[in-house]
């Protein structure tokens, strides 16, 4: 019995002490080099005007509907990138609900950027991503709206071609994931111009 | 299945047989109470002030019985930390967002959830979770679960190792040893790497940004009290609202995402876990992310080979989770790179694959290669989402699951759950040879064989009986968000995740209900000590044994035919008892996806 309690005290410390180290010591270290190394980052990767207004985060995409514009991935978090309740459609294959939607979104993707009914649209451009704050989009969407985008801004399409290149983030390495273009960073290049 | 996808199986494979080596050498310096390692002289104080807290006396070894019993305190007394820390969360500072308590049912699931290294999250994290039960109620289960795990794969591999012997280890020196040696110095390093990736790591409230186009949407019409209007015809009314800001989450996230992936937990800071872009930035933090899961169990089956003085047996183990695993992968990525045929009737490019659930940064590829391997490991995070998978996708990870998660598994607990399928692979072995079954020098007896067999039978039992009681229950089919033979899958997958303690989810389920919380919460105590008791009776008997020296009728446990034994048994055990009900879920919901039949 006796060493029935000394194991409980041992279990109760071990709580407590894990608790001051792994849990207050270790986070605040992290935070000390995060904050030195690397402060943007460690933040957020915000994107702040001159002014001071806030205009997103890098790595989070937004919401975009105006022809003007480059359409991010449909969205599942909230009413369409809510950043504070990320998260997919987690609708499953033989699913009707997401059939319908991309029935429709594939519909609209065709009728916004002139494209013929057979032609076949991006997977990217009609599901939703993982996180629903998916800030990228595949190449071949990007140059499919780009037509679109130079008409309503009168731009020549060489100009907004290049701009999408600037914003495109490659595979780490050369060879790890996937490149994608950063709509949040594309758009506010154009707006810039 | 591009060539791109290729290389980076490779390149994958290969940094994981070249960390096995090196980490199991350390596990090796860790686990041994007067091991040295170069943090000696940092760490070396902080380790004996806190034996002398505790009470411990570092140089007394327990036998089994006094090890399970010291594990279950531990384990028991954290895990009442935690669900006071949750369910006090609106007293406690550090709470900027001003949440409240959480029900006793939710604080009760995730309490359990966490202690058990499942990291089932039935809640919402941006919205549910202050700072500090980020950091301190769930943060303090990531290191202490992680290490309770490892620590019982050592005293099951000293049992092994051992012969004519009483004691398996002190549980409090493992425990101890390995959260500082081994766990805190790789997540330091660990965290820093993924903020420079982009991770964040701070204490600020949650930022608002002003959206470059501000958009309309509808909601529901709410009147003072916050309730929903009626209209004369009994449906909410709807108004117009301008959305013109984001509130972006911020908070301490790379001190716990580095221990959340190398201690195979996988609760995610935020909702949709690794998918978040926050939580998983680059396609290099995606690497780094599942190289860490797999890194400890890899190096414990090298620690097996030292331990047992037969390396050539830590490799062949390592082989046969290597086959295991390969097979797995190229499974889900052929099935989510040919896609689903249903959308490409509707004009979706047939070459872009099934990207549904998935981020464009890391492609088909990367999703269903972080899909195996968080569900060969006891892990759960994801970085796509698994209830959109196609039917055969959805079936590797739940089928690596049900096997155990004995594919380099959850740390520890994959080496423990793969010896337990040695066992058995000897002791067949040595029925269709006629032979009294041997491993490493020791008979393998009736009571060995009743134990490993135990610990199989509980996770079966948990994992069918709870999926079966659900299945007909108002409160299992009222959680369902998919239809037809998915929803199925759906309820199979959560306790099969439940009681696996792998916490990865066909996340649609709603679970944040007191029916769910409750037989969620009973499935990872079932999965994690039902099955811990019983092994560590078998370690303690094997160590009781006596060697034999090897003769030319002794089975080898290295090389092709064992690897192709050890296969075959898990295989075998993995499909008897789970390929009915798959066939039920994800097999029919694939005949029925060609068919183009939608629910």
């Amino acid at each position: 019995m006796k060493t029935f309690f000394s194991e409980i005290r041992g279990a109760v410390m071990a709580t407590l002490i894990l608790a001051v180290v792994c849990c207050g010591l270790y986070p605040l270290v992290v935070f000390g080099i995060a904050q030195v190394c690397f402060p943007a980052k460690a933040n957020g990767s915000l994107i702040v005007e001159k002014d001071g207004t806030i205009r997103g985060s890098e790595l989070l995409g937004q919401n975009f509907a105006a022809e003007k514009y480059f359409h991010p991935r449909p969205s599942a978090a909230g009413n369409g990138y809510d950043a504070t309740s990320s998260g997919g459609s987690n609708l499953g294959p033989t699913s009707q609900k997401l059939n319908d939607a991309i029935k429709d979104r594939v519909d609209a993707y065709r009728k916004e950027n002139g494209m013929k009914e057979t032609d076949a649209v991006p997977a990217d451009a009609v599901t939703a991503s993982g996180s629903g704050l998916d800030p990228h989009i595949s190449l071949r969407n990007a140059e499919l709206q780009t037509a679109r985008v130079a008409k309503a801004r009168q731009l020549d399409a060489a100009k907004v071609r290049a701009l999408i290149q600037q914003n495109t983030d490659a595979p780490d390495m050369g060879f790890l994931g996937e490149p994608g273009v950063n709509v949040l960073k594309l758009n506010l290049a154009l707006d810039r111009l | 299945m591009r060539t791109s996808g290729w290389i980076q199986l490779a390149f994958y494979v290969v940094a994981l047989a070249l960390i096995t080596k090196p980490m199991g050498l350390y596990l090796l310096r860790v686990l041994d109470a007067n091991g040295k390692t170069w943090l000696d002289p940092l760490l070396r104080p902080l380790e004996r002030i806190t034996y002398r807290l505790m009470g411990v006396k570092s140089d007394q070894e327990h036998d089994w019985k006094q090890y399970t019993v010291a594990m279950l305190l531990f384990s028991l007394v954290s895990c009442l930390f935690t669900y006071a820390i949750l369910r006090l969360q609106h007293l406690l500072p550090l709470n900027p967002q001003g949440l409240g308590a959480l029900t006793p049912h939710l604080a009760f699931n995730t309490a359990v959830s966490f202690t058990t290294n499942t990291n089932w999250q039935s809640y919402v994290g941006e919205t549910t979770m202050s700072y500090l039960s980020q950091m301190v109620a769930l943060t303090i289960h990531n290191f202490a679960s992680a290490a309770v795990g490892i620590a019982l794969a050592a005293a099951l591999v000293r049992g092994i190792a051992r012969h004519s012997a009483r004691t398996l280890g002190n549980f409090w020196v493992d425990l101890v040893r390995l959260t500082y040696y081994l766990l805190l110095p790789i997540c330091v390093v660990f965290a820093g790497v993924l903020v420079s990736q982009g991770m964040i790591q701070n204490f600020k409230p949650y930022t608002k940004a002003k959206l470059v186009e501000p958009y309309k949407i509808s909601v529901e019409k709410k009147n003072d009290k916050g309730e929903t209007v009626l209209g004369a015809d009994g449906k909410p009314v709807m108004e117009g609202q301008t959305v013109d800001e984001q509130v972006i989450v911020q908070g301490p996230m790379a001190s716990q995402v580095a221990i959340k992936m190398l201690g195979t937990n996988g609760g995610g800071y935020a909702n949709a876990n690794a998918a978040h872009p926050f939580e998983n930035p680059t396609p290099l933090s995606n690497f780094l992310q599942m190289l860490s899961i797999f890194s400890i169990g890899s190096g414990l089956t090298y620690y097996l080979g030292r331990m047992t003085k037969n390396q050539a047996h830590g490799w062949a183990v390592w082989s046969a989770m290597t086959i295991l695993f390969l097979a797995g992968v190229l499974a889900c990525w052929w099935a989510e790179s040919a896609g689903n045929s249903i959308h490409q009737h509707l004009g979706v490019a047939a070459a872009d694959g099934n990207m549904e659930g998935k981020e464009v940064r890391f492609g088909i590829f990367n999703s269903a290669l972080f899909a195996t391997i968080t569900t060969d490991a006891s892990c759960g995070a994801v970085n796509s989402m698994h209830d959109s998978f196609t039917a055969l996708g959805g079936l590797v990870p739940l089928f690596n699951i049900q096997l155990g998660e004995i594919i380099f598994g959850g740390v520890g607990a994959g080496l423990y759950g793969m010896l337990v399928f040695v066992v058995l692979a000897v002791f067949i072995a040595g029925l269709m040879v006629g032979r009294t079954p041997e491993y490493l020098g020791k008979k393998i007896e009736a009571y060995d064989v009743k134990m490993a067999m135990l610990s199989l039978l509980v996770l079966c039992l948990s994992i069918l009986g709870f999926a079966a009681w659900a299945s007909v229950s108002q409160w299992g089919l009222a959680g369902l968000n998919n239809n037809g033979p998915h929803g199925l899958s759906e309820m199979l997958y959560a306790f099969s995740s439940g009681t696996g303690n792998n916490g990865s989810a066909f996340a649609g389920l709603t679970t944040n209900t007191p029916w769910y919380n409750t037989t969620l919460g009973l499935a990872m105590l079932i999965g994690r000590f039902l099955m811990i008791v019983p092994i560590m009776a078998l370690a303690g008997s094997l160590a009781r044994k006596k060697i034999a020296p090897a003769s030319t009728g002794t089975f080898p446990v290295s090389g092709g035919t064992f690897v192709v034994l050890l296969l075959g048994t898990v295989l075998l055990i993995g499909a008897l008892n789970f390929l009915p009900v798959i066939a039920l879920g994800p097999i029919v919901e694939h005949f029925l996806t060609l068919q183009g039949k939608l629910f």
